[in-house]
């Protein structure tokens, strides 16, 4: 199964197996990794979920969606070029290590 | 899960019902480091689930309930939280502290020192003739949803009693596989309890466009079916009769109250609970579905907030009334529902306002209105334009407004028109 790297807000780093197919928010939101409020579960509806992807993945977890663009603009954390909502990235075996930030602000 | 076991003899806190509210409270406790045992107790067989995706990609997608999970086992285990499933809670005792002892349906029991209810709701049966028919189906838990998921693959002529959410989540589905739908509505329009004429309007033009039918102000009389028990109609007040082979109950949530009502706790249609989630007896809390708060506009109502948000900030100040640390800053409420491709959110409380302003140019594939009472910003429903739900939320959230008139042209972000109010 796949890995994920999380940095979370209060320092500390974990890593999540997760199955391919469930999405970064998933895999973060049911091991309890702080930080990651996930309101919606998933539904885009939110932007409670929003995560930093570290620079050598930002192709492999592939475009911004239009509403999710929309949503990020808006984030209560400041949004950069490696801003995400980790619930429109599914985990493939391609991803495999991927690391993100959770924003420090939700 | 060590389902078989019995219970323990004794536990810190005791939540009784596993669903948002009850996850939160226990994963909270350990958040603000409570190092007391705790016992989650559940009566589904499924582990903790999240019910919205139950009327939306559940319904419509591969079904899979793994994907529902809130949480992974493991994470029980590795939190400390001792998690049961498939156990009722039918009896519970308080002393004046708020320890006390409760007891499960196969007679084990068990000793606590703070008891949290978050039993959430059922589904309201509709009380007429055929309402238990074979294809009459309500959508409260993943087992309801697995059998209309199941029942989706053979019926061609869906009835959808209630356009509230739930309903209109179903439609949107139903139609979607291209199966006849119609919805009725026993008030004029749709959400009409939560939403204001404009949104309504916008949502029964899509949902026409995508086919399907709607008795608006129509009353049902009864349920028919045939010989076998099968569903095969619903008749209305004016005495026609909409063929259905498949009829989806959508009229409400009733709180479960019945351990509440047993501990003569205030129980008001739900269990009557402050902002810190304490009941009537200051050593007994609630959270979630199951409660009633003073409405933020009418201080005279009590409202059911019945949401996912409202579940997991109810449950987080619990968690800090337990250990004794301040609440959190009080939450603004908010709300999503997806049909198709509209996505709703809701941010605040509509109820009580005297005035809204529609945002939207006319027949555009967006809208959203904004509430106001005495002149101040208290809510707003959005559906595809979620720079505004999210300005909403945060002018709430800071006690700030956004002035009508400005609000009122669609192409002025919202975010830049907030506020300090006077
Ligand atoms: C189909 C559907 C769609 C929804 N869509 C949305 C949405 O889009 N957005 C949103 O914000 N909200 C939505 N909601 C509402 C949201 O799911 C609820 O507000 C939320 O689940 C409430 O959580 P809760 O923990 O209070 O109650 P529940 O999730 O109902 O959990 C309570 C649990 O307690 C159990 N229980 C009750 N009594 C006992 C007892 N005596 N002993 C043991 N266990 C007991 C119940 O069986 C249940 O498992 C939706 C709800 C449904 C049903
Ligand atoms: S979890 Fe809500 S937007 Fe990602």
């Amino acid at each position: 199964m796949p890995k994920i790297v999380f940095n979370c807000p209060d320092g500390s780093q974990r890593i999540v197996e997760t199955r391919v197919g469930s999405s970064i928010m998933d895999a973060g939101t049911r091991s309890g990794i702080p930080g990651i409020v996930a309101e919606c579960g998933g539904a885009l509806a939110c932007a409670t979920c929003h995560v930093y992807v570290a620079e050598q993945f930002r192709d492999a977890v592939g475009e911004v969606g239009d509403f999710e663009d929309e949503m990020l603009d808006d984030a209560a954390a400041e949004r950069t070029e490696a801003s995400r909502l980790s619930c429109q990235i599914p985990m493939t075996d391609a991803l495999d290590g991927v690391e993100v930030t959770v924003a420090p602000a939700q | 899960m060590t389902n078989s076991q019995s219970l323990p003899a004794r536990t810190g806190v005791l939540v009784v019902g596993a669903g948002e509210a009850g996850v939160r409270v226990a994963a909270s406790l350990r958040e603000l480091g409570y190092d007391q045992p705790i016992l989650l107790l559940g009566d589904e067989p499924h582990g903790p689930y999240q019910r919205p995706p139950l009327s939306k990609a559940f319904l419509n997608g591969t079904g899979d309930p793994t994907a529902l999970a809130l949480r992974n086992p493991e994470y029980f285990a590795e939190a400390g939280i001792d998690l049961r499933t498939g156990r009722t809670i039918t009896h519970v005792e308080v002393g004046d502290s708020g320890a006390g002892t409760a007891c499960c349906d196969d007679g084990d029991t068990v000793a606590f020192d703070h008891l949290v209810l978050a039993t959430g709701a059922r589904a309201r049966a509709l009380p007429v003739d055929g309402a238990d028919l074979i294809g009459v189906c309500t959508l409260r838990s993943l087992c309801d949803a697995e059998v209309l998921r199941e029942r989706l693959g053979s019926a061609e002529q869906v009835v959808v009693l209630g356009a509230g959410y739930i309903g209109l989540e179903a439609a949107a589905v139903t139609s979607a596989r291209g199966l006849a739908t119609t919805v009725v509505e026993r008030e004029t329009r749709l959400l009409s309890r939560v939403g204001a004429a404009p949104l309504s309007d916008f949502l029964l033009a899509r949902h026409r466009e995508w086919g399907v039918g709607f008795r608006l102000g129509a009353e049902v009389r009864a349920i028919v079916g045939d010989d076998g028990d099968q569903v095969r109609g619903v008749r209305l007040a004016d005495g026609q009769v909409l063929a259905a082979d498949l009829v989806v109950v959508g009229v409400g949530a009733v709180p479960q109250t019945a351990l509440a009502e047993k501990l003569g706790l205030r129980v008001r249609r739900g269990i009557a609970v402050d902002g810190a989630g304490r009941t009537s007896h200051p050593g007994v809390f609630a959270a979630g579905d199951c409660t009633v708060v003073a409405h933020p506009h009418l201080p005279e109502e009590l409202i059911g907030v019945e949401s996912v948000q409202n579940a997991n900030d109810q449950a987080r100040a619990v968690a800090a009334g337990i250990v004794g640390v301040a609440p959190p800053a009080p939450p603004v409420p908010w709300f999503w529902s997806d049909q198709r491709d509209l996505k709703l959110q809701i941010a605040g409380i509509s109820g009580g306002h005297d005035e809204y302003v529609v945002r939207g140019h006319p027949g555009a594939r967006d809208v959203s209105v904004l509430y106001y009472r005495a002149e101040t910003l208290i809510a707003s429903e959005s559906v595809n334009r979620p720079k505004d739900f999210l300005a909403v939320k945060r002018a709430l959230g800071r006690g700030a407004t956004i002035p009508p008139q400005a609000a009122a042209d669609p192409d002025v972000p919202l975010k830049d028109l907030i506020v300090d109010r006077m």
